[in-house]
């Protein structure tokens, strides 16, 4: 079986400036040689404009191995190129890195490498990342069978019609369901070690112009909460007080979420999707239905595309309060700010659990609608809080915090990135568009009906901390405007299409890519369909997880209690980093 | 002036520090000295201090659609008084459980055949990830999401497991805790069945427990779960003795089964595992009492009772003692649980072990 992609050899592109770098092309993209992908991504790059790397992940196909990248222009707005690359030696998959040309697919790249085992040759940091070091296998493979291995694919045949309870602890530890590597002795083993001091060339680098010589030493941040935000680490390279080198190290939440995307059905993935950003689940079930209503060719009824914006107006809204404040529980104003922007998140979150059941994994959306229509009273509930309670918030936010001059010394100039540098970052959202570049996928390429709504793209050219709080609050009023839209509009009707709902949908097989613009940034799910239950290969990615690639940039040359304040702005959420 | 970015901002916290005093001087007497039981807080667009909840005193008022562990509806035959599940056992839910928390029994009747009802239920609710989807796509309306958050227990095992006893609750306390989807429920069931009835005059309804006399008085006819009724519940379809024989029989088949496949469990009959030991050793009897307690506390609660006190808890009568199956060796029974004993796991581990250091040592000659 091969990739569902219909492929063509004539009028190949390119063929004048690089001849025979373009073996095939795709409706939006190209199939690559490997051995020319270099130069034909710098020319893509510097004479095309396409100067974003969105997305970077890989399929195992029987035949090959397909490395994918999502190319967008940014500062030149200009629609999907993908780049694929086919790797037909299987046992020992290899290519050229792109991280040189694209700075952003430096963790993707690490990501591959590390659930489907394809090396990056030239890559600067290729280990494993989601994963600890020592870990055997790469779980993406079609072949891996993870601990507690029933099946290949939900449902499982052990449930119905006889199917008595087990549990998993009984099925498993010493059966045949674990492999350990051959002549692996638990007694002569060690724990892998990584020199973060020759990874990071802490003892390279060259010292300052000073006299007095200072012993660089290496800082753990973490892994408990170096910010409140989640398991997370910083090994930090410190110079005196000054960063000269950081390493982020994630991963300890990794819950194989795309493994287990691979197993379950279409459906059973909305509330795993749930979980990614456990702080935006109605934005998460958005982007996911939306992949495959693509695939499936679905049309939700008005009335259902209504509900999707208001709810991922409003998680917006509570993804921004949270992330406001918890720089400010980062900065030291510990849980003040933080508890008024949860105080009122609890408000929205009541509005999602009347209309879906549950505050955080709302699980609401379905596959050609939603799941459910408003309850008696939400909408005058929604408007008391969009018409009322919220803007007046905002002004106590203002108040609060905008003007404080604390905060401002502690984030005006700090972590500052470039316009160009965000885009080669493949920087995502308000992180990218707080370097002074309006980029905001409901403008730039309107998903699901946003197109219809009247609302201002929140910039800022300044590129530092402060930026990224005020795009953030600048944000939220944008989204009060289209909340107030999208309640006037809403329109009677249907909230799923005709017919009996569906526990079995039937996908036809192909591949669809569906970016939104989430809180956090360009939230994309990348599901392949082989036409069966189960999508053949299912892909998040994660917009905290490719911003974390800046994260070194823009701490050096900071204080190490900056390096806290850098992260605390990216706005990380873990569940998301680590999948 | 610098410094008033700082003290705006003081005042802020201040408004709102006075503000949470003013909103209880507004409720004299407090409502925390009450202990008023369920608050409800869909009304707060004023409400400007914090709006806490001092839980376990009190409770918030939960939303409809709240959704927690999902349970099955029964509903009362008005003449037998039996207990009649709406759910037949076709599976849709176990199908579609993302983690896969539902097992499902199908009965059968005398001749072996299997009948649309469930002869065993499971839903592992350390597993359960309160999605919701079993009751979406349930066509016969029998499995629904549950209220109750409040099952915290000291063991995973059994209290955790809920069977069909635990899971059961009568329409009626459905009807109470979702009024708005039962009525939509009811009034689509009554269309479709006065559309059959008017297609084809002469069928009888399908359902035995006569939707349409439950919709027009369901206190009626559907008599909630007296809170001793609860343990005896398995007894409505089949005898303890008959639960217990099908239930050690199955172990038996997978024993059997085990010993065909691993050679771990092949050595396992030798070693018994020994009456005492880790928090895992609890004897039937006691894994059903504790059941049966439970399913009791649970029925008190779905029939809105307080719960019994603890002397006047329905004890059930001993169950026999669950004849020892000949072909299933004292292994198999552990296979149900999680009841391996400390050195069993200890020789087990040793076996692994050797297998492993045996498997190098081939693959090293080779």
């Amino acid at each position: 079986m091969t990739a569902p992609i219909e492929t063509m050899t004539q009028d190949l592109p390119y063929g004048g400036v690089l001849p025979g770098a373009v073996l095939e092309t795709t409706k939006n993209g190209l199939v690559v040689a490997p051995d020319r992908i270099v130069e034909l991504a710098r020319y893509l790059r510097d004479h095309e404009g396409y100067d974003y790397c969105s997305m970077v992940t890989s399929v195992d196909w029987p035949q090959y191995f397909e490395v994918v990248y999502y190319l967008y222009g940014v500062a030149q707005p200009k629609d999907a190129l993908v780049l694929r690359v086919r790797l037909a030696d299987k046992d020992n998959p290899s290519m050229p890195s792109l991280t040189p040309i694209w700075p952003g697919a430096d963790f993707q790249e690490r990501e591959v490498y590390d659930m489907m085992g394809i090396r990056f040759e030239g890559h600067p940091n290729l280990r494993r990342i989601l994963l600890w070091d020592g870990f055997e296998g790469y779980p993406l493979r079609k072949d891996y069978k993870e601990s507690y291995y029933e099946e290949d694919t939900k449902p499982l045949k052990s449930r119905h019609p006889d199917g008595h309870h087990a549990w998993a602890e009984d099925r498993v530890p010493w059966k045949d369901n674990i492999t350990y590597p051959v002549a692996w002795d638990p007694d002569l083993w060690r724990s892998p070690q990584v020199e973060y001091r020759r990874i990071m060339g802490v003892d390279d680098l060259k010292h300052g112009t000073s006299d007095i010589h200072t012993e660089r030493i290496l800082v753990n941040m973490g892994p408990q909460h170096p910010s409140t935000h989640g398991v997370f680490r910083m090994i930090i390279a410190i110079e005196g007080e000054n960063v000269v080198g950081l390493e982020p190290e994630m991963g300890y939440l990794h819950r194989c979420h795309e493994k287990i995307g691979e197993r379950n059905t279409y459906v059973m993935n909305i509330p795993f999707t749930d979980r990614l950003d456990y702080i935006s689940s109605m934005s998460n079930n958005l982007g996911y239905v939306l992949a495959v209503e693509k695939l499936m060719g679905l049309q939700p009824p008005e009335r259902a595309e209504y509900l999707r914006i208001i709810m991922a107006e409003f998680t917006r809204i509570v993804s921004h309060f949270i992330a406001v404040g918890f720089l400010f529980n980062d900065l030291g104003a510990y849980f003040t700010p933080a508890l008024y922007g949860m105080r009122e998140r609890e408000l929205i979150l009541d509005l999602f659990e009347a209309v879906s059941g549950s505050r955080m994994m709302c699980n609401y959306m379905r596959f050609g609608g939603v799941a459910g229509d408003l309850t008696d009273g939400w909408i005058e509930r929604a408007r008391e809080l969009v018409w009322n309670r919220l803007p007046r918030v905002l002004e106590d936010f203002e108040n609060l915090l905008s003007g404080n001059e604390i905060f401002l010394a502690r984030t005006r100039g700090v972590g500052v990135l470039t316009a160009q540098e965000a885009i080669a970052y493949s920087m995502a959202g308000p992180m990218l568009r707080a370097s002074g570049v309006p980029y905001d996928l409901r403008k730039v390429a309107p998903y699901s009906i946003y197109d219809r709504f009247e609302f201002d793209v929140c910039s800022r050219p300044e590129g530092d901390v402060w930026a990224r709080f005020r795009v953030r609050m600048d944000e939220m009023y944008q989204s009060l405007r289209i909340l107030k839209q999208a309640i006037e509009q809403l329109p009677e009707g249907p909230i799923m299409p005709p017919g009996k709902k569906q526990h079995q949908v039937r996908v036809p097989a192909g591949e669809a890519y569906s970016r939104i613009e989430g809180p956090k940034g360009e939230l994309g799910f990348f599901v392949v369909s082989d036409g069966k239950a189960n999508p053949y290969r299912y892909h998040v990615r994660a917009p905290t997880f490719i911003n974390l690639t800046s994260l070194e940039k823009m701490s050096l040359g900071h204080k190490i209690a900056d390096a806290v304040v850098v992260l605390g702005a990216v706005d990380i959420v873990l569940g998301e980093v680590d999948r | 002036m610098f410094g008033s970015g700082v003290f705006k901002g003081l005042g802020v916290t201040l408004k709102e520090f006075l503000a949470t005093y003013v909103d209880d001087i507004k409720q004299i007497p407090s409502r925390y000295a009450g202990g008023k039981e369920e608050i409800d807080q869909t009304d707060v667009g004023e409400q400007r201090g914090l709006f806490t909840i001092q839980y376990p005193e009190e409770h918030r008022k939960l939303p409809e659609r709240f959704r927690y562990i999902p349970m099955l509806l029964y509903e009362t035959n008005a003449e037998t008084g039996e207990k009649e599940d709406r759910c037949t056992a076709c599976g849709i839910c176990a199908k579609v459980c993302p983690p896969q928390c539902i097992w499902i029994v199908r009965d059968k009747d005398e001749n072996g055949k299997p009948i649309t009802r469930p002869a065993e239920f499971y839903i592992d609710t350390t597993i359960c990830m309160n999605c919701g989807l079993c009751a979406e796509f349930c066509p016969f309306d029998a499995i629904k999401m549950n209220h109750d958050f409040e099952i915290a227990a000291y063991q995973r095992m059994p209290h955790l497991i809920f069977d069909l006893d635990e899971l059961r609750v009568p329409v009626s306390y459905y009807q109470r805790i979702r009024p708005s989807d039962y009525a939509a429920e009811e009034a689509a069931r009554l269309a479709k069945e006065a559309e059959k009835a008017a297609a084809k005059p002469a069928e009888k309804p399908a359902r035995p427990a006569a939707p349409a006399a439950a919709a027009a008085a369901p206190a009626a006819v559907v008599t909630d779960a007296p809170a001793a009724e609860a343990p005896a519940a398995a007894g409505a379809k089949r005898t303890p003795e008959e639960i217990e024989r099908l239930k050690a029989e199955a172990a038996a088949r997978r024993a059997a089964k085990a010993e065909g496949g691993g050679e771990a469990v092949t050595a396992a009959p030798a070693a018994p595992p020994p009456p005492t030991g880790a928090g895992a050793q609890r004897t039937p009897e006691e894994i059903e009492r504790l059941k049966a307690e439970a399913a009791a506390r649970r029925a008190a609660k779905a029939a809105g009772e307080a719960p019994p006190p603890a002397a006047a808890a329905p004890v059930p009568p001993p169950p026999p003692p669950a004849p020892e199956p000949p072909a299933a060796p004292p292994a198999a029974v552990t296979g149900v649980g999680a009841k391996r004993s400390p050195e069993e796991i200890e020789r087990l581990k040793a076996e692994a072990a050797a297998r492993r250091a045996a498997k190098a040592a081939g693959d090293e000659q080779k």
